[in-house]
């Protein structure tokens, strides 16, 4: 026993793993679960959102030692039996104690965890942290700037300092870093907006000269990838004549052939694409055969 | 302890008439269908009769039926002949639900620059048929719109869909991998160009699918080889898995009635039970046209793999539509696609019914999953018995 297949129909297929014995029972019957009515040192982490979350409420006598440690969690089965073995391994222990507590111990203290929900286990470090940190009267950990990834708690100043020293380019790399965006996904537009800030304060002042090889290669591959086919969509099409300079010629096809708001697409649309993705020097016109 | 297994999307059982069926041709029977000798060519006129009553069920004719490996390889070997066949078109047009086979390999070519257009469904999971109809093109190489969606059972209405590609002269395909043997298909009046189906989910053996390939459609095999399937799909064929593919049609043609009577019965008062007897819990797809066997219901403010390893204490099988790995818990595409909240898409648990689940088994199904939720939501800071739900971000 102790196999579980869950099935995320979504991307990930089937996946199998493996829970020990005691994370098992612990999930099955979680120790001290509930709410504690005069706990003297809280701490909240995670949210729905990340689909991960665990309020962690304890009581310190006058001594510093936990008399009781009580959790409510929103989460996997390993989630569940990782708070309730904190709140077991935390019971008894002075605050000094507990501070040493590390995910590892958590993880340690069930007989180890997939590395897939190791996650659960730094959960409820961070729960404990929060709880003690609020015990000792410390003001609340002062943020700067407004969460964006809700799930990890990282503010927009934290990735754009991340994404400015690193020079991260995508989401998937500030995932990697201050680890926003890792969880629902919900703030990846946001995340792409602080990229592009960065990139644009960066962005040399003088462009680095484009050769005309290249020019003409990124004018083509600008057409062909991106504009070819919305025009086709709408019956029309476009195609590469010459490279003189930065002036584009080009002959319009099919429906754009006889379209009254042909020379609007060529400037808004075509002229305006090419030179947000090759050169704002561009100028596209039109060849009339 | 006794399993009860409402799992059946995943994969079902191999009928004990399709298992017998079978067990020669792993044993005395195990010649080559294209040897010259008797032992192994007897094996090809049995084929052919597989070949038969599979195209039975379909509506189709039998040279219409080509045995491939699965659904997976089916939905490939279709949108790949497709484009191949069309050289010039590089747009495809699919949904925002469909199964990895179909989506994954969409994604895939999206990164070697061919457009795919994902229609989007609404909060019951329904097609946008507006969105679909515009969105066909002349260059549009390809539709491909699952029948029934594995998740919530949505039906898609895929005869009009067909109708509309074929008068624009695009080919329609359908993953009808979890339709085939649970609703009627009837290929000989329909504008369907390719069908998918899967062995393994109608009662016949994992390893074995069917790609329906209209006749007169130009065609490009997938899997280059020898001369089998007329050349349509090389490779020695899996001969006890298309005889017992065969069988397995030919039950599910009778059983047609049985799953849309009884089966659809069983499905209605398990949903209808779960919902009466569990709080702030719904059915997603609820309204729109389902298949019989399936529903998928959210149960508010706690987490599908809970529920699931708790179900599994009383060994009731069924899935959840999200798993939490590696710091993240996505709900599935599916749910997301219907705009399924947060607070209700992570507690989704899928029951997929076939035609040997017992009245039994659902009062017991139905008996044991308000205590389930009750646990853990009595576990979850999310929960507040009584009033709104908090916590989203705050």
């Amino acid at each position: 026993m102790g196999v579980y297949g869950v099935i995320d129909i979504d991307k990930k297929g089937i996946i199998m793993w493996e829970y020990t014995d005691k994370v098992k029972e612990h999930f099955l019957n979680p120790r001290n679960a509930g709410e504690l009515e005069d706990a003297n040192a809280v701490g909240e982490v995670g949210s729905m959102a990340c689909g991960d979350a665990l309020k962690l409420a304890l009581k310190v006598d006058d001594n510093g030692k936990i008399q009781e440690a009580k959790f409510q969690t929103f989460g996997c089965a390993s989630a569940i039996a990782s708070a309730s073995a904190l709140t077991e391994m935390l019971k008894g222990k002075t605050v000094e104690e507990a501070e040493k507590i590390s995910n590892q111990d958590i993880a340690d203290y069930l007989g180890g965890l997939p590395k897939e929900k190791m996650h659960c286990s730094v959960l409820g470090r961070q729960a404990l942290e929060a709880a003690l940190a609020g015990y000792r009267g410390e003001p609340q950990k002062k943020q700067e700037g407004q969460i964006v990834c809700e799930c990890f708690g990282v503010t927009d100043v934290e990735i754009e300092k991340a994404v400015r020293e690193n020079h991260l380019a995508t989401v998937e790399e500030v995932t990697n870093y201050p680890k926003a965006g890792g969880g629902c996904g919900n703030c990846h537009d946001t995340v792409r907006e602080i990229i592009a800030r960065v990139q644009e304060e960066q962005r040399p002042v003088t462009r680095p000269k484009l050769s005309n090889i290249k020019k003409i290669k990124m004018i083509e591959e600008t057409l062909e990838n991106e504009i070819r086919a919305s025009l086709q969509q709408d019956g029309g099409d476009i195609e590469l004549i010459d490279v003189i300079g930065n002036r584009v010629l080009v002959a319009v096809r099919g429906a754009c052939a006889v379209c009254k708001a042909s020379e609007s697409t060529l400037k808004n649309f075509v002229e305006a694409r090419l030179q947000e993705r090759v050169s704002p020097e561009l100028v596209v016109e039109e060849v009339k055969e | 302890m006794k399993t009860v297994y409402l799992d059946n999307n995943a994969t079902t059982q191999v009928a004990p008439e399709v298992l017998d069926a079978m067990l020669p041709y792993f044993s005395t029977l195990y010649g080559n269908p294209s040897s010259a000798h008797t032992f192994g060519g007897q094996i090809a006129r049995r084929i052919r009769d597989a070949r038969e009553t599979v195209a039975e069920l379909l509506g189709a004719t039998p040279d219409e039926i080509i045995f491939t490996s699965c659904g997976s390889e089916s939905d490939n070997t279709a949108i790949m002949s497709a484009l191949r066949t069309n050289e010039g078109k590089n747009h495809i047009v699919t949904s925002r639900v469909e199964h990895p086979a179909v989506r994954v390999l969409c994604h895939h070519l999206a990164k070697r620059g061919i457009r795919v257009t994902e229609i989007p469904v609404d909060r019951e999971g329904r097609l946008d048929m507006d969105q679909y109809r515009a969105s066909l093109t002349r260059n549009t190489a390809v539709v491909s719109l699952m029948w029934a969606n594995n998740e919530t059972g949505v039906v898609f209405p895929i005869q009009e869909a067909a109708q509309l590609a074929a008068e624009r002269g695009i080919i329609f395909h359908t993953d009808a991998v979890q339709a085939a043997g649970k609703i009627p298909i009837d290929l000989k009046n329909s504008a369907i160009d390719m069908l998918s189906i899967s062995g393994h989910k109608l009662h016949a053996p994992k390893g074995v699918g069917v790609l329906y390939v209209r006749k007169g459609l130009k065609y490009a095999p997938f899997l280059i080889g020898g001369h089998q399937e007329q050349g349509r799909r090389g490779g020695t064929e899996n001969t006890a898995g298309i005889i017992g593919l065969g069988k397995a049609c030919e039950l599910a043609a009778i059983n047609m009635t049985t799953e849309n009577t009884r089966v659809r019965a069983l499905r209605d008062r398990l949903e209808t039970e779960i919902l009466a007897k569990v709080p702030r819990s719904r059915v997603n797809g609820g309204e729109a046209e389902r298949l019989p066997n399936t529903t998928n219901i959210s149960f508010e403010s706690i987490e599908g793999e809970a529920i699931l390893l708790l179900m599994d204490e009383f060994g009731i099988c069924a899935s959840s539509g999200s798993a939490c790995t590696s710091g993240s818990l996505q709900p599935s595409h599916v749910l997301r696609a219907m705009g399924v909240p947060f607070t209700m898409a992570h507690g989704s648990i899928r029951f997929s019914l076939s035609i040997y689940n017992t009245e039994e088994e659902i009062d017991f199904v139905i008996e044991k999953m308000p205590a389930i939720v009750e646990k853990l939501r009595n576990l979850s800071p999310f929960w507040k018995p009584e009033g709104e739900v908090c916590g989203l971000g705050t």
